[in-house]
């Protein structure tokens, strides 16, 4: 099929429509809306009209804009990195255990570094779960030890090897100046100078992780916002399954 | 004492036996506890005194002076480092800030000090605690003096934070949103605080998700406040947090920076940031007869049970804690209006009904506590990307808030799942609120419940949970009913969590002139 280029679509084909909300560090009056439309034309946006603007004190003015986006994009031609697996649910995800691997998964998961905000890790794996999904603690086929927020890398490791964890999961919420990047790259590095990389899936999540992300930083993978648990249960058991075979094909060989 | 509610809270039919039980309860929990705490120190609780008595400042190293000298008098510290330091005043003819810096700089040992006639160590401690609680006191007048000149908005106050990382730019973002009618800046704290020991030292321009608390911060953004206080003719508020492990010297800094509200909780630190139990309900009793003093209104954080617990089902424990608190606050001494009980709005927004339930839980916790500043939370929880219904979620949020009568209204941001706000974010948020509760102003004095209503039942039902469960915590103590994870599902043992080396028990003659005065027990307080 062919895929042709493309762009937004407001209320008829190919008319570009967007949207868009910024500020100005500008007084509120012409100067400033002739400003904010000037910078729209440079984002490749036409028509560019301020529908909205109001002065927010103190030098600031806020700008609501649409215009016609002047770009294409051809998403035939894009290479879209991210966890390759089909998605099962609760009782599949048990069922999947219980024939393919035969003994229960352990999972260490927490918010690593001085991040408190456990909102994505007790999604994940509180028995409640997220958006009508049940947590990880729910499933009968994982053990489930929940750190909790602003755990040591170190303590993570240590518990991770002491338990014999068959997978890791770590939380980074806060991302400010990059915080999350230093410190996730550190728990991969420990993992590997203990030598158990290779023995845990290593898994990250939170608001500004994506998978391309996490694997340059050492992840088998990285899941972003709305991912629910049953998403992650599938990655890890699937994974755990493709390793347990291919250790299997290696020793035949 | 509490008087019943106006408006649409007024219309719950609480039974008021099941009420008064909850709070004898609550007190005989408390009580038990209290003993504890009168008997022990910490090292936090030392430093605070220190800092009240005039001592500021960093050494060479970048250490805090009153770490210094609560590092120094080590295993004495039973003593009270107030017994140490007036000694040593009265030793050498120095005031507290250059014995601070002796001990610093030239090697001075407090402990290997000659002992002084102790009736005038024991008289310049008075003394300097007197010195200090004038200097509070003078500070909560005059934020009093602003609010009859200036005058105030009414409630629920629009309360905004700003988390930029650097002092200097929260200014600008905070002056802006006073502007935009925002009448509460809280400026967040640095990712990490409450697991340090020692209060930073100066002004924070590359902070983590926010600024530390430190003296020169709160200093720094005070100024700006007033600033744009005179400006409008309204007082704005300024907020920070007396928790973590440095509550009772934040609640210091705070008192002497003149700050009007601290985060504070009794348990918060313990069930969402493992801190030991024992050390964080020795520390938060100090920290409030502090805030008591200053005129602080205090914000508990029950919100927090909602974000890991199911705000359906998990409702009573919030009313169970916020008795709790509210006994702690009143045993150190605050006012019930100085008690801000918190709350949120965490239903899931797919729930039938949602909304009613939210209005129960609102109108039951402004029914129970007639007389606080309740603090209302917005929805975090079910944020997503979608900036568009998060705002619908705020708008509901807000309806509730002015409905029934909250005091403290935490404004949820559109962006809440995506970043910390943008200066825009808050002029959306503050122009909702302002959109809402203006429309709605009254609505709670117009509208009454169904009796016998499913509101009604609800709120009824989440009093009997409540009661309940304080009932179980009592009969088997706070302390156990932590071990067993009773709030919020965390287990903490009494003996567990951070900073319990700093839990020191009181020696026999145990001298603290600032918390003796805070107490009632010396000066003229």
């Amino acid at each position: 099929m062919m895929v042709e280029d493309i762009r937004p679509y407001g209320d008829h084909p190919d008319d570009g429509a967007v949207q868009v909300a910024f500020t100005l560090p500008l007084k509120a009056g012409p100067q400033a809306a002739e400003a904010a439309r000037e910078l729209m034309r440079q984002m490749g946006i036409e028509d560019a009209q301020v529908v909205h603007s109001r002065d927010l004190g103190g030098d600031f003015t806020f700008f609501v804009g649409y215009g016609r986006c002047r770009h294409r994009v051809n998403p035939g031609a894009l290479e879209v990195p991210r966890v390759d697996l089909e998605v099962m649910d609760f009782r599949a995800v048990n069922q999947f255990v219980r024939e393919r691997l035969g003994r229960k998964v352990l999972l260490v998961g927490a918010c690593t570094g001085t991040d408190a905000h456990t909102v994505g890790l007790d999604a994940i794996l509180n028995m409640k779960g997220f958006a009508g999904h049940y947590g990880l603690e729910r499933y009968p086929e994982f053990r489930v030890i929940n750190l909790g927020s602003q755990v040591p890398n170190e303590v993570l490791v240590a518990r991770a090897v002491e338990e014999g964890a068959d997978a890791v999961l770590v939380s980074q919420v806060v991302t400010m100046r990059d915080v999350h990047l230093g410190n996730l790259t550190r728990l991969a590095e420990l993992l590997e100078a203990e030598g158990v990389r290779d023995r845990v899936v290593l898994v990250c999540g939170g608001p500004r992780i994506t998978h391309d992300l996490a694997v340059e930083l050492g992840y088998d993978a990285g899941f972003g916002p709305g991912t629910t648990p049953s998403l992650v249960a599938s990655y890890i058991v699937g994974e755990l399954d493709r390793r347990r075979v291919a250790g299997r094909l290696g020793e035949a060989r | 004492m509490t008087g019943r509610p106006g408006g649409l809270p007024g219309c719950l039919e609480l039974d008021p036996g099941l009420v008064r039980s909850a709070r004898e309860d609550a007190r005989v929990i408390v009580d038990e506890i209290m003993d504890y705490v009168r008997h022990h120190t910490t090292t936090s609780m030392e430093r605070a005194a220190l800092r009240l008595a005039g001592i500021n400042g960093v050494d060479g190293e970048g250490t805090p002076l009153p770490n210094r000298l609560v590092d120094q008098i080590g295993s004495e510290l039973g003593h009270g480092a107030s017994y140490w330091l007036f000694n040593a005043v009265a030793v050498t003819g120095r005031d507290p800030g250059e014995v601070a810096r002796a001990v610093a700089d030239e090697g001075l040992d407090l402990i290997r000090l000659p002992g002084a006639d102790p009736v005038k160590v024991r008289e310049l401690g008075r003394a300097a605690a007197r010195r200090a609680m004038d200097h509070i006191s003078s500070r909560r007048r005059e934020r009093e003096d602003f609010v009859d000149r200036l005058g105030e908005s009414p409630q629920p106050w629009l309360y905004v934070i700003v988390a930029t990382g650097n002092i200097h730019e929260d200014v600008v973002q905070a002056q802006s949103a006073a502007r935009m009618g925002a009448d509460v800046i809280a400026v967040i704290r640095s990712t990490g605080q409450s697991l340090l020991d020692y209060v930073p030292h100066g002004a924070t321009t590359e902070g983590y998700a926010g600024t530390y608390a430190t003296r020169e911060n709160f200093r720094i953004m005070r100024e700006a406040l007033d600033a744009v206080s005179e400006e409008l003719g309204r007082y704005v508020r300024q907020v920070n947090y007396a928790s973590g492990l440095c509550m009772p010297e934040i609640a210091a800094l705070g008192a002497m920076e003149r700050l009007d509200m601290m985060l504070n909780d009794a348990m918060y630190g313990i069930l969402f940031r493992d801190l030991s139990p024992r050390r964080t309900l020795v520390d938060q009793y100090l920290s409030r007869r502090i805030s008591a003093r200053a005129g602080h209104i205090i914000n508990t954080g029950e919100d927090n049970y909602l974000t890991t617990d199911d705000a359906y089902e998990a409702a009573h424990t919030v009313i169970a804690s916020q008795f709790i608190n509210e006994e702690f606050a009143l045993q150190a001494g605050l006012a019930r209006e100085q008690i801000g009980l918190g709350h949120a709005f965490q239903m899931d927004p797919d729930l039938t009904d949602g909304l009613l339930w939210e209005i129960a839980q609102a109108a039951l916790v402004r029914a129970l506590f007639p007389l606080s500043p309740i603090k209302f939370m917005p929805p975090t929880k079910y944020k997503t990307g979608n900036i568009f219904r998060s705002h619908l979620q705020d708008c509901l949020f807000n309806l509730v808030g002015v409905l029934t009568g909250q005091s403290i209204q935490l404004l949820g941001m559109p962006t809440e799942a995506i970043h910390t706000p943008f200066v825009a974010d808050r002029y959306l948020a503050l122009e909702n609120a302002r959109y809402v509760m203006n429309n709605a102003r009254d609505l709670g004095r117009e509208v009454v419940l169904r009796p016998g209503g499913r509101i009604q039942e609800r709120a009824v039902r989440v009093l009997e949970g409540a009661a309940g469960m304080l009932g179980e915590v009592r009969a088997i103590g706070l302390w156990e009913a932590l071990e067993q994870g009773m709030f919020a599902g965390v287990r903490r043992p009494r003996d567990g969590g951070k900073g319990l080396d700093g839990v020191v028990p009181r020696e026999p003659g145990y001298f603290n002139p600032f918390l003796a005065h805070l107490e009632g027990v010396e000066g003229d307080g």
